[in-house]
């Protein structure tokens, strides 16, 4: 073990965090629209609605973040139509890529997690809302909404881990993310060890963080 | 569907041995897994401070950093520790280690540490009175352990594994990076050497999906198996 040559590489590992830090908040920032949105059509009561969420969130998240990658990154570029339409413009880029790929992948996993949320809503509550005249649009932001996002939260902090980790694959399409450069760094001096200490801590760091934070939540919201 | 054929001409045959090769990996990961669970929950259960330390800090690593990064961690160290060891022997040359075993290490260790949680949540969740009567049977405590508590235990422990094994298979699809021949890495050659990315990573998914559908039948018929009496 070399504490030397760990500090010499921990600024480029930290640059290259940052990258990470991008990817995962975005991903997750427009994986909850994806989420919300599927959990709306899944508990609407429509079966074809029902259907379509339903294997959305199988397929999704019965095939590896790696597969999906590979299919928008490498695969739609093939497609001709795609190539001469604007779509091209983000499609072209890896950076959008991966967020396109992380996006429908978080969204597929917490369309799940806000649907059994959407769920154990009391029907108590929901009739009660209704009783006092309160519009369906109401009940649903301020009634439904707001207690489904409590239930949800110690299973959407999974994800977001989860998310977190899901980014390293980022440096599979070319990006230089936390694990791409951790890997850059290890090819060329060969101290995979040190390299994985440095990486992992910051790893650990991040989740640390996201667990306390869902934890400072959790503590907010209890309202019983 | 020309591109499928079995032989010279198609890739379905590489593809077939390319879906066993999955199945392999898989396979000795989660068994590699299950051992590393048995051990690590076994510290954490017990009652020794430095033991439940060792059992955390496991857990805590191999699932709070990328499945990549521990990959590439046994990919570019196995060989390193292997020659380390050579060297002591007296041999100079370059070793290159198994792409399966890497594959299947790494994948193992990260399964275990999701195995761990699994297994010591299914003891804790057997009720106390199981213990203590066994005991008060005069059973050892090795014989109470496999006879009493792990048969319960693994009935409730079953969902879990059936979703371990679902993350384990999944991740396989990352030890494509070191050119072990799995669907993935397959798909890649195939998609590099027609052109045809889209049909073969597409392909790839169908395989991964039929996998995982697979193995849920499976696991809820063990499931209603293991539950007859309840």
């Amino acid at each position: 073990m070399d504490l030397d040559f760990m500090l010499e590489h921990l600024p480029r590992l930290l640059q290259a965090t940052k990258i990470t830090i991008q990817l995962t908040l975005l991903s997750l920032f427009f994986g909850i629209f994806v989420g919300v949105f599927f959990a709306i059509l899944r508990t609407s009561g429509n079966k074809i609605l029902y259907y379509i969420s339903y294997y959305y969130s199988y397929i999704l998240r019965g095939t590896p973040l790696l597969v999906q990658i590979f299919i928008i990154y490498f695969g739609l570029g093939q497609v001709e139509w795609i190539r001469e339409s604007f779509l091209w413009i983000v499609l072209k880029e890896p950076y959008s890529c991966a967020i396109i790929a992380f996006t429908l992948n978080t969204g597929a996993y917490s369309s799940e997690i806000f649907r059994s949320a959407f769920e154990t809503v009391n029907k108590g509550i929901v009739e009660a809302a209704e009783g006092l005249g309160l519009s369906k649009i109401n009940t649903f932001f301020k009634i439904k909404l707001p207690i489904a996002i409590r239930q949800s939260l110690p299973a959407y902090g999974n994800e977001m881990i989860l998310m977190l980790k899901g980014t390293s694959l980022a440096s599979t399409v070319t990006l230089l993310d936390l694990t791409g450069v951790a890997k850059h760094i290890i090819s060329t001096t060969f101290r995979p060890v040190e390299v994985f200490i440095v990486a992992g801590s910051i790893y650990l760091i991040m989740t640390f963080i996201i667990h306390n934070f869902i934890k400072f939540l959790e503590k907010k919201y209890n309202y019983s | 569907m020309g591109l499928l054929t079995y032989g010279d001409t198609g890739w379905g045959d590489e593809l077939f041995f390319a879906t066993l090769m999955t199945i392999a990996v898989a396979l000795a990961a989660i068994f590699i897994g299950f051992f590393l669970a048995a051990i690590f929950a076994s510290f954490k259960l017990s009652k020794n401070k430095i033991l439940n330390l060792i059992g955390s800090f496991y857990t805590t690593v191999f699932r709070g950093v990328p499945e990549l990064l521990v990959i590439y961690l046994f990919f570019f160290g196995g060989s390193g520790a292997v020659m380390y060891v050579a060297k002591i022997f007296g041999y100079d040359g370059y070793i290159e280690v198994n792409a399966f075993l890497t594959g299947a290490i790494s994948i193992g260790i990260i399964s275990g540490a999701y195995s761990t949680e699994v297994f010591r949540g299914a003891v804790q969740s057997i009720d106390k009175g199981q213990f203590e009567a066994s005991e008060v049977l005069g059973f050892k405590k090795k014989i109470y352990y496999y006879k009493i508590i792990i048969p319960q235990m693994l009935r409730l422990a079953l969902p879990n594994i059936s979703n371990v094994w679902q993350i384990t298979l999944k991740d396989t699809s990352l030890i494509s990076v070191t050119g072990l021949v799995e669907i993935m890495r397959q798909s890649y050659i195939a998609a590099g050497y027609t052109r045809d990315p889209l049909f073969f990573y597409s392909f790839a998914a169908v395989l991964y999906l039929f996998l995982t559908f697979l193995s849920m039948k499976m696991f809820n018929r063990l499931e209603k198996n293991y539950s007859k009496g309840y």
